[in-house]
């Protein structure tokens, strides 16, 4: 075998990999990803209960509700309020006003079933998408977060 | 007084590797005869550059041992009433102190190399030293510019911050050193390219010094990324090991180029081929780490491991991973045309099978890649937002990761040049049945019908029994008589027993996560004192519940008592803990071993009337997802105490020349 044929034995066999991983990304796609959306965006747009969402917004106060292993409550990007349903693992961090990220389907009678409930290790954190979100609408102010250094170092 | 001698160290340290890259590059220029001198110079200026800096990260250290509040990052980031050892780790549990230990194992690995690099052409020493350098100035430029460690306050508060409290755990103590040790050892093989490129030097000779390097970084990378995944099993509280999460993709994308790294760089040091290959994977790999560091520190994607977060000081790793990739890119792109292609070979042979190893990790991780920066992409264009989440990898990674280890024990029973696939699979044909009756054994144990199971379970196994067939195979079982071949078994180098844990290793990995995926086992129970749940076969009682007091933190524990068939099997204990200082509660959970399983519970919400909701987990064979990665540590380190094959034998080499 000769240096031109190994090398093309392994162009072809490279570009079929590669080929093949194309196909598998393409085809993960379908279902592998979120689009990001506030709970007006969600509410407002035709829905497409198939298509799996990911929403970001703020825990409304005194809406927190457990009922066995499920949990209730009303996230808001203070413009619109939307039922969540979650049931599985809830993080620490969350609490009433907190932001988090969940991802799920919204049902027909527009109740958000969650099935991936994210707030974050550091309770200074904002997750990226909902920071954008309230900084679009104002209610964010830049150094937000560094607001308890400041209390100590005062 | 000690925070200003750090930084002085901290800033000399920065001019002297300015220096060290200067003088390691004149080599290039000037003429032969002032090749020792300049060497000498930049071999010198490597060790001292890493001592000022090690002087100046131990003063951080011991300013974080004793609270000094008028430092800016300890106030943030430590607590007077943290055990020492939280102190101390919470001094590369922040933005600043953890850049410091970046550079200083740059620095450290430079030192290393010029102490023990004699054997190096001292050209080629000098130029690999001068672009360490280099990455030590763009690194603590970075630092002395915008991120100094030891930034005074003006007020002197009385108290700190407190490290964020799921810091405080050993293993997340640990676990960053050791990942930077990996992603920064990468740095290495870097310098080791970019020099090849510059002197023209990328021979087998080449490949045999920078494969050490590469091991060390890989082995470290291997336990970082594994204690990392424990780390989330058990502080989180949620019992996953792995979220496909962008912080930990950022991990894996390095690993599976040095896993590449690891394997071509044997091909171009046994055949003299794949050299141009081997040097743009040292290349892309560190540039790989550097985008790991950029997408850990800029905050820049969503994940819940988003640690000491800055937007701002992302720009700058952005600048540096830039540069250094434009500038090694650009410089392979007119240089590898010089690369001597030796060696050639049959695609059926073990360099195809080698080769083949590589393209498949690269295409694993150009679908890791996509899938973790497609988001970032289609922001930055302003289409719309969106997420990768778990499936996508699940259905990419895996199809790719499954052919790779089937051909694993099989690749490796391939002779060099040229071989037949029909002889190394009749080779293999006893290690297929014990691995299929294995497998039976393993599903009438179970009595569990999952067909996708049963092809995990055998996959796992046949990697298992096919590294120690390939052992056995070296030492001639079966061929010679017995005793002979035990003798030779004996005889065999450490690097070929090192070889057989680390593929072992893969497989006892394949093992841990074909139980976890089928056979793990889940409840969650609203409980109060008295009242049992059982789970996968055990009983769990709810014994008390406590309050406790400790030095940084309360927490309300629930116990628990343990048994199976009614006897006993000891206490289990979970608490939510409340850390003085952060509002916001941890869970710290109750783990029991079960041969490789565990038995794995989390307080849920506490609620109201004294219930407490419990989450309860029989966690089949989990310890081998850690078990797993831990051996192909140890067989990275193995490997690097057999200096047997590392002593160049030049006469060969040269005798080889002349065959050519």
């Amino acid at each position: 075998m000769t240096r031109k044929q190994q090398r093309f034995t392994f162009i072809i066999v490279g570009l079929a990999l590669l080929g093949l991983a194309t196909g598998l990304i393409l085809t993960a796609m379908e279902d592998g990803i979120s689009f990001f959306k506030t709970p007006t965006e969600i509410l407002t747009e035709k829905t497409d209960s198939q298509k799996r969402s990911r929403i970001g917004g703020l825990v409304m106060d005194n809406s927190v509700k457990h009922q066995g292993s499920l949990l209730k409550f009303d996230i808001t990007d203070n413009q619109s309020e939307l039922k969540v349903e979650y049931e599985g693992v809830v993080p620490d961090l969350f609490k009433e006003g907190q932001g988090v990220v969940l991802e799920g389907y919204l049902s027909q009678d527009k109740i958000f079933l969650a099935d991936s409930l994210l707030a974050k290790h550091d309770e200074n954190y904002m997750p990226k998408e909902v920071a954008d979100s309230l900084k679009a609408q104002g209610h964010w102010q830049e150094g937000d977060t560094k607001a308890e250094v400041q209390k100590v170092s005062e | 007084m000690l925070a200003e001698f750090g930084q002085f160290a901290l800033i000399l340290s920065f001019a002297i590797a300015l220096f060290q890259m200067v003088i390691g590059l004149l080599p290039l220029m000037q003429h032969a005869d002032k090749h020792n001198m300049l060497g000498a110079i930049t071999n010198r200026a490597a060790v001292l550059q890493a001592i000022l800096l090690a002087l100046s990260f131990v003063i951080l250290l011991l300013l974080f041992a004793s609270s000094d509040f008028s430092l800016k990052i300890i106030v943030e980031h430590s607590h007077s009433q943290k055990p020492l050892f939280y102190k101390l780790a919470a001094t590369w549990g922040n933005h600043e102190g953890s850049i410091l230990l970046f550079s200083l194992i740059i620095s450290l690995l430079g030192a290393c190399l010029s102490l023990f690099g004699g054997k190096l052409d001292i050209k080629f020493l000098s130029t690999t030293l001068a672009i360490q350098a280099m990455l030590a100035v763009a690194i603590l430029g970075f630092i002395i510019f915008t991120s100094n460690p030891f930034e005074r306050l003006n007020i002197v508060p009385i108290e700190g911050n407190n490290l964020n409290p799921l810091l405080q755990d050993w293993a997340l103590a640990v676990h960053p050193p050791l990942l930077y040790l990996g992603y920064v050892g990468l740095s290495i093989p870097f310098s080791f390219a970019i020099a090849a490129l510059l002197t023209e030097k990328a021979d087998e000779e080449w490949a045999k010094w920078v494969r050490p390097w590469t091991l060390f970084a890989w082995a470290c990378l291997t336990g970082g990324i594994a204690l990392g995944s424990y780390w989330a099993y058990y502080e989180l509280g949620w019992g996953g090991f792995w979220f496909w999460d962008p912080v930990e993709n950022a991990s894996l994308m390095p690993w599976l180029a040095t896993t590449a790294l690891l394997h071509s760089a044997i091909v171009m040091e046994k055949r003299g081929a794949l050299g141009s290959w081997t040097i743009l994977l040292a290349i892309v790999a560190f540039g790989l780490s550097l985008l790991g560091t950029f997408l850990v520190r800029s905050g820049i994607l969503t994940s819940v491991h988003a640690f000491a977060v800055d937007p701002e000081r992302g720009t700058v790793i952005l600048a540096i991973l830039f540069y250094f990739m434009a500038g090694g890119l650009s410089l392979y792109a007119f240089k590898s045309g010089h690369i001597k292609q030796r060696g050639v070979f049959a695609p059926i042979s073990r360099e195809g099978a080698l080769l083949l190893n590589n393209l498949i990790l690269s295409v694993m991780l150009v679908t890791v890649f996509v899938g973790t920066l497609y988001p970032l992409f289609i922001d930055a264009i302003g289409a719309s937002k969106l997420s990768v989440g778990a499936p996508f990898f699940n259905q990419t990674f895996i199809p790719l990761a499954v052919p790779l280890l089937i051909l694993l024990p099989i690749g490796n029973m391939l002779p060099w040049k040229k071989a037949d696939f029909l002889v190394a699979m009749k080779k293999l044909i006893w290690v297929f049945l014990l691995a299929f009756a294995t497998m039976l054994m393993f599903l009438y144990l179970t009595g569990h019908r999952d067909i996708l199971a049963w092809a995990a379970v055998l996959l796992g196994v046949w990697l298992v029994f096919g590294a120690v067939w390939e052992i056995l195979y070296s030492a001639r079982f079966g061929q010679i008589e017995w005793h002979l071949a035990l003798r030779r078994l004996f005889n065999l180098r450490r690097a070929k027993f090192a070889v057989m844990l680390a593929h072992m290793g893969v497989g006892v990995l394949v093992l841990g996560l074909a139980a976890m995926s089928a056979w793990r086992v889940q409840n969650i129970q609203e409980m109060t004192v008295g009242d049992k749940m059982s789970i996968a076969g055990f009983e769990l009682e709810f014994d008390n519940v406590q309050n406790q007091t400790a030095s940084n933190y309360n927490e309300i524990v629930g116990n628990f008592t343990l048994s199976k068939d009614g006897v006993n099997l000891g206490n289990l204990a979970t608490a939510k803990r409340r850390y003085l200082k952060r509002s916001s509660p941890t869970t710290e959970v109750g783990l029991y071993n079960h041969y490789f399983g565990q038995i794995y519970i989390a307080f849920g919400v506490l609620g109201e009337n004294n219930k407490v909701q419990l989450r309860a987990y029989y966690n089949p064979l989990v310890l081998f997802i850690w078990l797993g990665p831990l051996l192909m540590m140890l067989g990275g380190f193995l490997s690097l105490t057999d200096r047997r094959g590392r002593k160049v034998n030049r006469a060969a080499l040269k005798q080889q020349a002349q065959h050519v």
